[in-house]
């Protein structure tokens, strides 16, 4: 078996490793079963392919299953998700009673590994129902919300609710995205993967072939927002702030690097919005990658001085972590998840106007040092923060609190 | 404080531990500094505990300026940089039990609130969220036999074991110092004085966990050599 915890070990010190190791001794052997809806694409996938594997090289007996759903119940899915975001839709009464069927045939072909489970982790609502279809369960159950539920459409969060309160603690990544639910909910932010392909180490080659292809000139300096097309990511913000600062830097380019717009007309109209800003200036580059563009992105972030997340609202931003893992400084929006990650004139700079934006950029391309030693100090605090490991310690520790639920201290012999 | 007096250095040698915390929403938010001060004084001691110590391990942390839950917020979302510093300026380890550092806190907030025209209300966005926080401490299966040992495993501690040593020892020992400073007291309060004036010197308030690893550690080397 690959050695991840190895890897692990040269991303982000060997005593994370080790305390990792001491912490699992007593969960080794425990049974700990994840349940998502997909195995491939998203985040939630992409955490669990590591998690579980390190959770097995830790000696846990972990195992990771997904539900099975048709177009319809995927849909429906879909349509929770988009109304915990905030939208103002909800599935019909048909389209609910399927979701149910769907979750009580896949209880029933996992019902005895889901039985006989000391702990079972069900990321994300497609698969909540699953609780109520295991009355023989005999380990703990916790509800893992991975969405931004701070602004849920009510009537749906009614309908899912009486499923989440079943469970015996749920998790939520903010404590503002916590919900008045009748058990332990605790909080553990999201992380960054420092050997996936979006933050591994580059070569200097790699790089350039990036900037070659999207013909950014690196004797000039660049400034970047990797980003959704989505308003609140206020990428026309960017442009404003860029033109502010560039009276300053005349050699300064602007990337913006984010999705397509396929199936979002809202997206293809924000998209649209910002080429019309840019009004074909040669230095500024609207890029739409396709989702798999890791490496893009990567080289993209290490080729920035400055990297942007000038968002007006965001649920966590962890395209910040990714940035400040490259040793850059992040200049951010004031506001939700970003407010974790970048500490105001330590690790980057908190704005809420493009003005704002505009005063960090020209301060940090004149004094270099200054842009250099703040990039440092991002780095090493995303390794102390926001890496996976820091993720699966939360998981281990969420593992043996809940034996002692109402204790503040837990003391392990 | 008195709350939960533990020692875990054995006669002769120091048992390295670790530690790991987790934070757990309680579902109370205040949006002005009424509600933080009735939220304050209805909270739980775990909560007053990690707004003070727990957060020492959580990102919100490294505000260089302003070192516990309480004095951030007041500056970030309320602009109170008064109140902050105030705040801020509380020492826990001044107070005999959680009580009465929740006394003492609010006796600061109710004088801004006696000094205040109007209430300043956060944005939706920036309300404080109280939070409470179980910590499980386990061994590491290292003890250390002498002193002169400390240079050394100190430099490669996990900054969770530096947290809990030298952070959460002055909650958990009798007189609020840390477990280096009992440790070495205990076997030779003389000789190594000059030492433990020095680790007095260290204020972990004001750096990283990882910083304070390594001033701890320059103490060490330079007491003991190599």
């Amino acid at each position: 078996m690959l050695d991840l915890l190895a890897q692990y070990a040269d991303a982000a010190g060997p005593s994370v490793v080790d305390h990792l190791k001491q912490l699992a001794i007593p969960l080794k052997g425990l049974r700990v079963v994840h349940v998502n809806s997909t195995r491939v694409g998203g985040g939630v996938a992409e955490i669990l392919a590591k998690l579980v594997p390190l959770k097995q090289e830790l000696g846990i007996d972990a195992t990771w299953e997904v539900i099975f759903g048709d177009d319809g119940f995927f849909r429906t899915t879909k349509t929770f998700h988009n109304a915990l975001q905030g939208s103002t839709v909800s599935p019909t009464s048909q389209e609910l009673r399927h979701y149910e069927e769907v979750n009580s045939e896949n209880a029933g072909r996992m019902r005895e590994l889901l039985e006989s489970a000391d702990i079972v982790f069900v990321h994300d609502p497609q698969p909540a129902p699953l609780l109520d279809q295991v009355p023989k369960r005999r380990g703990k159950w916790i509800w893992r919300c991975h969405i931004d539920v701070s602004r849920r459409y009510q009537p749906v969060w009614d309908y899912l609710s009486p499923f989440l309160k079943e469970y015996d603690a749920s998790i939520f990544s903010l404590a503002a995205f916590a919900q008045n639910l009748p058990h332990t909910q605790y909080l553990i932010p999201p992380s960054i993967d420092p050997i996936s392909e979006k933050n591994m180490p580059l070569e200097a080659r790699d790089v350039q072939c990036v900037q070659e292809k999207f013909g950014i000139d690196p004797s000039r300096e660049m400034v970047l927002q990797v980003s959704r097309y989505d308003r609140f990511k206020d990428p026309v913000g960017v442009i404003q702030a860029y033109r502010l600062a560039r009276r300053f830097s005349p050699g300064l380019q602007l990337v913006l690097a984010g999705g397509g717009a396929d199936d979002d007309p809202e997206a293809a109209e924000v998209i649209a919005e910002t080429q019309e800003a840019a009004d074909g200036d040669p230095d500024i580059r609207v890029l739409l990658l396709p989702p798999d563009a890791h490496l893009t992105i990567n080289a993209l972030q290490r080729a920035a001085d400055i990297v942007l997340q000038k968002s007006t609202r965001e649920g966590f931003g962890l395209t910040v972590s990714e940035a400040m893992w490259k040793g850059k400084p992040v200049i951010g929006g004031d506001t939700g998840g970003i407010r974790l990650q970048i500490i105001d004139s330590h690790t980057g700079y908190l704005v809420s106007t493009p003005e704002g934006a505009a005063l960090r950029i020209r301060f940090l391309l004149h004094h270099r040092k200054r842009l250099e030693e703040m990039g440092t100090r991002a780095r090493d605090f995303v390794r102390d923060n926001f890496l996976l490991t820091r993720h699966l310690r939360e998981y281990l520790t969420v593992m043996l609190s809940l034996a002692d639920e109402g204790k503040d201290r837990i003391e392990l012999s | 404080m008195t709350e939960q007096q533990q020692t875990y250095y054995p006669p002769g040698g120091l048992s390295i531990k670790d530690c790991a915390l987790v934070a757990i929403a309680t579902g109370r938010r205040a949006r002005n500094l009424r509600e933080l001060r009735d939220g304050i004084g209805e909270a739980a001691a775990a909560s007053v505990y990690y707004h003070f110590w727990g957060s020492l391990l959580r990102p919100t942390f490294d505000d260089p300026r302003f070192h516990n839950g309480f004095a951030i917020w007041a500056d970030h979302a309320l602009h109170n940089t008064a109140l902050a510093e105030r705040l801020s300026v509380i020492d826990p380890t001044d107070y005999p039990d959680t009580n009465e550092l929740r006394k003492h806190v609010l006796d600061i907030v109710d004088s801004a609130l006696d000094e205040g025209e109007q209430i300043a209300t956060a944005p939706d966005d920036n309300l404080f969220d109280f939070i409470r926080s179980q910590i499980v401490v386990f061994g590491t299966r290292r003890t250390l036999d002498d002193p002169s040992e400390l240079p050394n495993a100190v430099e490669t501690m996990t900054r969770t074991s530096v947290f809990y040593h030298f952070i959460d020892a002055r909650r958990r020992t009798p007189g609020s110092v840390d477990d280096f400073t009992t440790w070495l007291s205990d076997i030779d309060r003389e000789k190594y004085g000059d030492l433990t004036t020095r680790l007095a010197s260290i204020d972990p308030f004001f750096a990283t966990l990882v910083e304070t690893r390594d001033e701890l550690a320059r103490a060490f080397h330079d007491f003991f050599g190599g």
